[in-house]
Order: C-alpha cells, then sequence, then structure tokens
C-alpha cells in the first residue's frame, strides 16, 4: 500500500429505555415471554388501533441530551418511516426525521494525544421492531411482537471518530452517562445498545469525504473494532483497485469475521417520511425541561470528585468504583448500611473483580445485594468469621445472594471463640509435631507457620488466626 | 405540464406500494395516475411561498400517556386473524436479511 | 304503524315508556332488511341473532331502570370500517372479507354502553375511497330513492339505511365529504364533527388527519343526540380533543335569528346543477326569513382543496394500508414464492382498483425527490384554506352551500372518469382539510325526485350553531320519506 488512508467513521446507537412500557401502548417492556403475550392491538398494527406516547420517553430522551450536551429542541414530533418487513407490524416505523427531540450535543473522550470532542448530530425517539424467529424445522420465519414498539433512542453521532478504539472510548463514554441516567442497562450482547457504524475512508489529509458504507449487527466491542479494521481493509481494497466504494447496508457476520451487502431488488430504500397524523407535537417547556435537568442525577466525573473528598478513597479505586453505575450502585448502598466505605471499596475492588473476571460477567449483571455485603462486613470487623472464610461467604453471596448471617449459621464458620478448646487443640498440635515445636525453639521461626497451618486446620479453619498465633507461642 | 409516468416509475412505486399491476390495469393504473398529477399541478398555480405547512389542524400538543403497565396476555386474540400462525407466533415465508 | 318509520328518539321514547319493545324493533327491522337489502344492498354483514340477544338484555335494563337514555334499545346499523369485537369487519374489501376485530371502536362502544343495538354493518366504498359506494367488493347499493342511482359514498351504506328505514339510525365517517354527501343523495341528516370531537380509536383509517366518525339519521335532533353519545375526550386517541362542552341538544331550538351566514359566492359558480342551487339558495332564503343575515362573499382557494385533499389522503392511506400485508390479518394470496412476493401477490389481489390507485399515487408523492413538490405544497395549501375559513368566520357564524354540485348520478356513470369523481367533493373537502364541522340536511328534490341536502359549515367546535340553523330550518317542512321505506311490509 502506497499511500496513507484515513478512517472516517460516524455511529448510529440504538439504546432501549427502561420504561415498563412501550412506548405508544401499555405492553409490558419485560424481556422474554412466549411469543406475542407482551402485545395488543397498538404494537401489533391492528386496523383501528392508534400511538399514545409514554411521558417517561420523552424524558429519559431529554435527560440523555442534557447530559450529551445536546440542545433539547422545546418543539418535537413523530414521523414516520415507511419500509415493509415483517417485524414492523404496521410496515412503517413511528420515528423522529423532521423535528427529533436533541441536536447538537457532544461528548468528550479520552485519546493518546488528549481529549477530543465527538459531535452528536441528534438524538431521536422511536419505536422498536418486533423479532424474527427463523423455523428450523420448517423452510418459514416466526414473528414475535413482544419487543414491538419498545422505546428507542437513536443517537448520531458526527462523522468524528478516526479508530477503533475512537468508536470505543466514546460507546464506553455513551454507556456510562446513560447507565448512570437509569435510561437504559446498555447491554451489548441483549441488544439493549446497538451501534451501527458508518465508514469511509479517504487519503490522508483530503478534505472530502469518501462514499461510506453502514455496517449492522454489532453486538460486542470486540465485533465493533474487527468490523472496523475488515471494512477499513475491504475499502481501501476497493479503491486501491481502481475500484468505487458502493454506498449501501452491510451485515456484520461475526462468526465469518466479514460482511456483506443486505441488497435486494425489492428493498428501495425510500422511506417515504411525513408527519405521523396520528400523534401531536411534543412542547417541552422551560419548567419541564428544568424539572428533568434537577432531576439528572450525579453523573460519573462528580461522583469521582465525591468519592476522593468524601470517603477519602484514593483515584485509581475511585476510577474503577464509578467505571459502571452498578458497582457505584454497590459501593453507595454497601456504604450507607454499614459506613465502612474502604471495607466497602476493597470487596469490591479486589473479590468482585476477580470473580466477574472469572466468571466473564459485567458489571451490570452483578446480582448481589449490597444488605449482604454489608453482613459479610459486619461478620468480619466482629471476629465472627474470619477472613479466609470470609472470602468462601462472599462467594455465595455473589453467585447466590446468600444472607451470610444465616450462611455462617448453617454451615457452622463462626469462629471458635472458646479459648480452653482452642487450647486444647494447640497442645495436641505441639504434641503430634514435636519437630516442628523443636524448631521453633530453636529459633526457626518459619515453624511457627506450620503449625499454625496445622492449628487452623484442625479447627477446620474457624479459629482466629491472631489468637492461634498467640496461644502457640505462648505454649511453646 | 403533461406527466409523462414511466414503466420504470410504476416499477418502482411497485416496490415501495408492495403492489403488482400487469396489463391492462397496470396502463390503467399509469393512465390514472398521470392524469391526477395533472391536475394535482393546479397547485403550482398558487403561491405558498412563506406558508407554514400544516400537519396537524389544531394546536394540540403533549399528549401522553403515563408509564404504567395496561394489560395482560393477549395473544390469543391478537393471533386469532392470522393467515397463517405456529406455537403462538405469525408465519411467514423464510426471511433472512 | 311501522316502528322503523319513526326517529331514533322517537323510538327511544316508546320504548322507554313500554308502548313496544327494543325486541319488537330489531324483529322488524330485519324483517324488513331480509326483505328489502337484497336490491339495496346497504348492508355487509347483518348479525340477526346477536342483534336479538341484545335487544332483549336491553328491554331488561330498560324494565330494570338501569338504561334510562333516548338511544335505549334502540337498532342502529354501523359503517363496515367501524371496528366491531366478534362482528366481521371488511372495510367493504376483499382483503378484510374475514377479518373480525377483537375490540370494538370507541364510538361504537359509546352507543353500546347507552343501550343502542347493532343490526349488522354497512357497505361504503372499499376502505372509504369512492363518492358512490361502488368501490365495494361485496357490490354496490342501490339508492332507496332510485335504484338506478348510486347512494353516494363512501357511507352509502349507512345513508341508504337510514332512508330506507333498515335501522333507526347508522354511523357513517368522513374523509373528504363521506358522510354529508350520501346524506345528501339519500335525503337524510348527517352530521361530520369537528376534528378530534368523536374518538378515531378502532376506525380503520383512510386519511387519519381527515377521518371523522358521525351520525346518520332522519332528522336533526337524532342526529345531536347521537353526537352527544359518541363525543368523547378518548385516552385511546392523541388526537381526540377535550371540547369545552358536550351538550349538543339543549339549544336546538334557540332559532337562527341575529345569526350571520355566509354565502360563499364560489361555491354557487360554474359546475353547481341548477336545481341543486334553487334549492339551497331556497333555504337559505327560509333561515332569512327566520332572522338570519345572509351575506355572499368569495371564500376563495376553493380549487386548490381537491388536490391538496389527494395528495394528503392518498399519501396517509399509502401508508396506513401498509398494514395490510398478508401476515397479521386479512387476504393472504394462495401462492406465493418468497415473502416479497407473497406482499405483492396478498395485497395485489385483495384491493380494488381505486385502492390500488390511491395507494400508488400516494407512495409516488411521497417518493424521494417529489416529498416537497407534492405533500409539503399539499400541507402549505391546506394552511391557506385554513386561513380562509378562519377569515370567513371572523365575519359569519356558519357558511352555507351546497353539500354536492348534483343529485345521486347513475350507477357506473362516475367510476368511468375518477376525476370528474372527485370534483362531486368540491363543496365538502376543505371542511375536512380545516378539520371543520359540517352538516348536510334534505333541503328539497330535483325533477327525478332525486333529493338535494344543504350543507352549514360551522367554525371548529361549533357544532351547537349549525345544528341550531339546520334544527330552525328543518322545522319548516316535513321530513319526506322514501316511496320504497313506506311500501307495507307484509
Amino acid at each position: 500500500m502506497s499511500r496513507q488512508y484515513e478512517t472516517v467513521i460516524g455511529l448510529e446507537v440504538h439504546v432501549e429505555l427502561a420504561t415498563k412500557t412501550k412506548i405508544f401502548c401499555g405492553c409490558s417492556t419485560e424481556f422474554g415471554g412466549a411469543p406475542n403475550t407482551h402485545t395488543c392491538p397498538v404494537c401489533t398494527g391492528m386496523p383501528g388501533s392508534l400511538p399514545v406516547l409514554n411521558r417517561q420517553v420523552v424524558e429519559y430522551a431529554a435527560a440523555v441530551g442534557l447530559a450529551a450536551n445536546c440542545t433539547v429542541n422545546q418543539r418535537c414530533k413523530f414521523d414516520r418511516k415507511n419500509y415493509f418487513y415483517p417485524d414492523n407490524p404496521q410496515n412503517y416505523q413511528i420515528s423522529q426525521l423532521y423535528e427529533p427531540i436533541c441536536r447538537n450535543g457532544y461528548l468528550e473522550i479520552d485519546t493518546p494525544s488528549g481529549p477530543k470532542k465527538i459531535g452528536i448530530h441528534e438524538i431521536h425517539m422511536e419505536e422498536d421492531a418486533g423479532k424474527l424467529i427463523h423455523d428450523e424445522w420448517e423452510d418459514c420465519s416466526l414473528v414475535d411482537f413482544n419487543r414491538s414498539g419498545v422505546p428507542l433512542i437513536e443517537i448520531v453521532s458526527e462523522p468524528d471518530m478516526r479508530s477503533a478504539e475512537e468508536v470505543i472510548a466514546y460507546l464506553d463514554k455513551l454507556r456510562l452517562i446513560i447507565q448512570y441516567l437509569g435510561a437504559s442497562d446498555c447491554k451489548l450482547q441483549e441488544g439493549s445498545m446497538r451501534a451501527d457504524v458508518n465508514l469511509s475512508v479517504r487519503e490522508a489529509g483530503s478534505e472530502t469525504l469518501g462514499t461510506r458504507t453502514e455496517m449492522k449487527n454489532l453486538n460486542s466491542f470486540k465485533a465493533i473494532t474487527r468490523a472496523i479494521e475488515g471494512e477499513r481493509e475491504r475499502q481501501i481494497e476497493l479503491l486501491e483497485m481502481g475500484k468505487k466504494v458502493v454506498q449501501e447496508t452491510r451485515r456484520w457476520d461475526d462468526n465469518k469475521e466479514a460482511s456483506h451487502a443486505m441488497r435486494s431488488k425489492e428493498d428501495a430504500q425510500d422511506y417515504r417520511y411525513f408527519p405521523e397524523p396520528d400523534l401531536p407535537p411534543i412542547v417541552i417547556s422551560d419548567e419541564w425541561l428544568s424539572s428533568i435537568r434537577a432531576r439528572q442525577p450525579e453523573l460519573r466525573t462528580q461522583k469521582l470528585i465525591r468519592y476522593k473528598k468524601e470517603f477519602d478513597i484514593p483515584e485509581y479505586d475511585a476510577q474503577i468504583l464509578t467505571s459502571a453505575k452498578k458497582l457505584a450502585d454497590l459501593f453507595e448502598a454497601t456504604t450507607a448500611l454499614c459506613k465502612k466505605p474502604k471495607k466497602v471499596s476493597n470487596w469490591l475492588m479486589v473479590e468482585t473483580m476477580r470473580l466477574m473476571k472469572e466468571k466473564g460477567m459485567e458489571a451490570e449483571d452483578l446480582s448481589f445485594s449490597p444488605e449482604n455485603l454489608a453482613k459479610l462486613i459486619e461478620l468480619t470487623e466482629s471476629g465472627t468469621i474470619n477472613s479466609s472464610v470470609a472470602k468462601e461467604v462472599f462467594e455465595e453471596i455473589f453467585l447466590k445472594d446468600v444472607d451470610p448471617e444465616a450462611y455462617v449459621e448453617e454451615q457452622g464458620l463462626k469462629t471458635v471463640n472458646d479459648e480452653g478448646a482452642l487450647l486444647e487443640v494447640v497442645r495436641k498440635v505441639i504434641e503430634e509435631n514435636p519437630k516442628s515445636a523443636a524448631d521453633y525453639r530453636g529459633g526457626k521461626e518459619k515453624a511457627l507457620g506450620f503449625l499454625v497451618g496445622q492449628t487452623m486446620k484442625a479447627m477446620k479453619g474457624k479459629a482466629d488466626p491472631g489468637a492461634v498465633n498467640r496461644m502457640l507461642k505462648e505454649q511453646l | 405540464m403533461a406527466n409523462i409516468i414511466s414503466d420504470e416509475t410504476m416499477d418502482y412505486v411497485g416496490i415501495l406500494a408492495k403492489l403488482s399491476l400487469s396489463g391492462e390495469e397496470r396502463e390503467q393504473a399509469k393512465k390514472d395516475m398521470e392524469r391526477m398529477l395533472d391536475y394535482i399541478d393546479l397547485l403550482n398555480r398558487l403561491d405558498t411561498e412563506g406558508v407554514e405547512p400544516m400537519s396537524h389542524v389544531f394546536p394540540v400538543h403533549n399528549v401522553f400517556r403515563e408509564d404504567v403497565v395496561e394489560h395482560g396476555d393477549e395473544s390469543e386474540q391478537i393471533l386469532a386473524n392470522a393467515p397463517e400462525a405456529k406455537e403462538g407466533a405469525f408465519k411467514v415465508p423464510k426471511t433472512v436479511e | 304503524m311501522s316502528l322503523m318509520s319513526l326517529t331514533a328518539l322517537e323510538l327511544g321514547r316508546k320504548i322507554q315508556n313500554k308502548e313496544t319493545s327494543s325486541v319488537e324493533a330489531v324483529k322488524e327491522a330485519l324483517t324488513k332488511i331480509r326483505r328489502m337489502d337484497k336490491e339495496l344492498n346497504c348492508y355487509v354483514t347483518v348479525e340477526e341473532e346477536s342483534a336479538l340477544q341484545k335487544a332483549e338484555e336491553a328491554d331488561e335494563k330498560i324494565r330494570a331502570g338501569i338504561w334510562k337514555g333516548p338511544l335505549a334499545g334502540v337498532p342502529m346499523a354501523v359503517k363496515d370500517n367501524l371496528c366491531t369485537k366478534g362482528i366481521r369487519t371488511t372495510c367493504s374489501s376483499k382483503m378484510l372479507e374475514s377479518f373480525v376485530p377483537a375490540y370494538t371502536a370507541e364510538a361504537v362502544e359509546n352507543l353500546e354502553r347507552a343501550g343502542a343495538v347493532i343490526l349488522g354493518k354497512t357497505n361504503m366504498d372499499e376502505f372509504a375511497m369512492g363518492s358512490t359506494t361502488e368501490t365495494s367488493y361485496f357490490g354496490p347499493t342501490k339508492n332507496p330513492w332510485n335504484a338506478e342511482h348510486v347512494p353516494g359514498g363512501s357511507s352509502g351504506g349507512s345513508c341508504g339505511a337510514v332512508a330506507a328505514e333498515l335501522c333507526s339510525f347508522a354511523l357513517g365517517s368522513d374523509t373528504g365529504g363521506s358522510i354529508r354527501q350520501p346524506s345528501s343523495f339519500c335525503g337524510v341528516t348527517g352530521i361530520k364533527p369537528t376534528y378530534g370531537t368523536v374518538s378515531r380509536y378502532g376506525l380503520i383509517a383512510y386519511g387519519s388527519s381527515l377521518d371523522q366518525i358521525g351520525p346518520v339519521a332522519k332528522d336533526v335532533s337524532d342526529c345531536a343526540s347521537i353526537l352527544e353519545v359518541i363525543a368523547s375526550r378518548d385516552k385511546k386517541d392523541s388526537t381526540s380533543v377535550k371540547r369545552s362542552s358536550y351538550d349538543f341538544t339543549s339549544g336546538l331550538n334557540r332559532g337562527v335569528k341575529g345569526l350571520r351566514i355566509g354565502i360563499p359566492k364560489d361555491y354557487f359558480g360554474e359546475g353547481l346543477n341548477e336545481e341543486v342551487r334553487a334549492h339551497v339558495l331556497g333555504a337559505a332564503h327560509v333561515l332569512e326569513e327566520q332572522g338570519a343575515v345572509l351575506e355572499e362573499f368569495d371564500l376563495s382557494l376553493v380549487e386548490y382543496a381537491i388536490p391538496a385533499y389527494y395528495i394528503i389522503a392518498s399519501a396517509e392511506a399509502s401508508s396506513n394500508l401498509a398494514r395490510f400485508d398478508g401476515v397479521k390479518y386479512g387476504y393472504r394470496t394462495e401462492d406465493y414464492e418468497g415473502l416479497h412476493n407473497m406482499y405483492k401477490k396478498s395485497r395485489s389481489e385483495g384491493f380494488g382498483a381505486e385502492v390500488k390507485r390511491r395507494i400508488m399515487l400516494g407512495s409516488f408523492v411521497l417518493s424521494s425527490g417529489y416529498y416537497d413538490a407534492y405533500y409539503i405544497k399539499a400541507l402549505k395549501t391546506k394552511a391557506l384554506i385554513k386561513q380562509a375559513f378562519d377569515r370567513a368566520f371572523e365575519r359569519y357564524d356558519m357558511i352555507l352551500a351546497p353539500a354536492a354540485p348534483s343529485t345521486a348520478p347513475k350507477l357506473s356513470e362516475s367510476l368511468q372518469d375518477p376525476i370528474q369523481m372527485y370534483l362531486g367533493d368540491i363543496y365538502t373537502i376543505a371542511v375536512n382539510l380545516a378539520g371543520l364541522p359540517g352538516i348536510s340536511v334534505p333541503c328539497g328534490r330535483d325533477q327525478k325526485g332525486l333529493p338535494i341536502g344543504l350543507q352549514l359549515i360551522g367554525d371548529c367546535f361549533q357544532e351547537e350553531k349549525i345544528l341550531r340553523a339546520a334544527y330552525a330550518y328543518e322545522q319548516t317542512r316535513a321530513y319526506e320519506r322514501c316511496p320504497l321505506a313506506k311500501t307495507e311490509l307484509f
């Protein structure tokens, strides 16, 4: 390759909002459920049905817009996007084209060469489509409208990103903001956050944009990175061969690590948008907007500063604790219960992280309650259990959210504080290990460690190691 | 100005509207469309410079519902009119992207 | 005496007074339908069994003093684009030939709650697209005044059924004149309320920004009472409006003294049948004699209403009717290869010519490159038309006009030339674009004996005024029953 190319990337990110009900009807947005059990005439496009907008969708969309430094348009409206597809019950999608709810925002990301602003062109509200299930036995597909009408916001960035790293940094930032707002859990794997990548290449130094393609079906950061690299190479190869890049939508296949064009002669890509006659416009008054702003929760940067100040948590730890809304929530809730921020931070930073890594989980997947972690900390602090038992109990909490008090009781894990019983064991251990006892008496400090271990083993781990240490020394 | 609708346009609109007309019906539809468009062109005589397009006739705005679940499983009724259904879902010809 | 010759209110009173019963009335209506509707074809579906059952229930509730309203026990007909739970709702289309909705339209439900009994569903132009009820998949409806003529459309079945006394009253829908024009052709009274007055929930949409449900009956009092029942702010319809008043009846007899009535010169020019002009202006003078103040004026923009309407209505229809694709309900073709072929064949076979014509036009005017030239232009025209009406209503309480430029044409005359047919809606269409209320009341007949309708157009939410004026006019003449309705049953 003789020439130098620059990659130009813009993102269209769809986020499913965390409302209880769908955007235009009172059906539940709950995941799962047998096909079409969360549906009604509205979200299945029955003749004569009409949409009514869920107020919470507007609130979430505006809140995300504010957090992403957008102008919230005080007047916006819905449009119909017309296209035929079986997962689209009305064969039009209610979306926003002409007057979206937010425009002109940005997010700042960190890059090796310093902070960089990624422009946000607009944020609009729309409805999700249903799901097509491909039947394995028959040559047919099945349509389930449970997801049809789940509220989405689409965040359209400017083509300001130049590498996969920048894309990931932008997505991370966006995801964190939305999670902090409680507007969505933003899980890529489960599809509650989906990114379409618009990518073009141009010769370095060129001011004009090349022809772009749109890549869909990217459901992990890894897939996004690979797809960007693959598409960049594909386009450069075309240009090097003197061919042209065709503006098209491509579908990424993560197994094949390749994309293919989603073209069809029956697919004109002419959406015939026009104003939705069934929905009156939305006017967001100054009062409404300021009340949304006032309810805006503390975002990461503010939390970071507060943790350092209020809890005396080091910068690095505070960074990790605020790296996911779920972690920060757990930290704060547990601290509020047990008033021991350092201990809580320690459990989250060490054991929680270790187990998450081991199980391949993300912070959003954490399911244990702050109450149980707080109880565990109390149990350790009071000396009811020792630290190695505590680790064992934590694993149970992490996996099954068990109540540590009950668990310790049931399993008989309490540290034995009966001095007499311990003394007996210590004497017995010394008796059975005369060589080690002699070694220690002869000045070999190491031998004490062995004896402590033997005592703990005999006590089935339930002794306080400090007490064992002290008593052994006394008896030797 | 007389509008001429080409065969390509008829095909294109057919793709958009998911309608395939053939033979006499198609010729008739083409003629009708040309005539309608000629008639609609009457609007070009009207000066609408600076006029705000009006989609909703009344200045009603902010009609919302609260975020409260309103109904349970209605799948049986929803599927009752399906030409073909299987396992609680609507059955369609195999569709892959 | 025939119970079906009574107005809905008269019948309702007799039922309340136990002079007759709902069952008696329903039985008589069903007998008349059996006898006469093979020829007229006003009904697509008649629900004999459920109607009799509902009538019995109504009689019980009336006896128990639960239902005391003026329409309790009164048999009605419902246009077949209004969803009725458990009763097939076809829009007079092959597409929905066997579609049975899971819910009932809000307007119909309001009437059922008031005790009215559904006899069946009435014929219409397919998906309400037409002015003659000839585009129905189930064959044309004939005008009860003269079976060689059309009843008008698209609510031709509802208006014909009221005129032929095959029901006490009916519901219609009006997108560009579909209640007022057939009311005029059938010699009955019909009102299209202000947009947003009656919930559209359950009305199978044609042009969503124009559609409005309204009553068809023998007289103004009936219409006012029915409107009082069906009008509601419905939380299921975001475009339904909370009105300051839902009282349409108590002011009916206040008279027209001092009301200023504007007569748009441009509605009485070229293209208007002389006999229609004479009768409508005659009616105007009757109102003048009663104290109304008449004044001619130029409404302007009249010729632009129809092209603007056809762009907007067709565009909305192309999108509204996209859902009929053979997946969730409705017709699916027998043989197909793959999804898109299934779509195209199902829709091409399931829709009739006029529907396809409007879907094609609507898809074209919205397509890439044409949106501004057509759709935006039409929305701007609509804004100007609304302004023209606003100016008129600064000076007048209402506008008086014909409901249609002629009386009912002969069957199959209109379909030859769609544009000519569209021109027949010239006096009604602008009212829909501006969202205004309009009423059509009979004001005489032409030499062939066909009825002529007088249209009164009010400012938005001013139904009370046009009902009052229509009532005042109606008091000066007797209701003319069509000869067919007078024929003895047995």
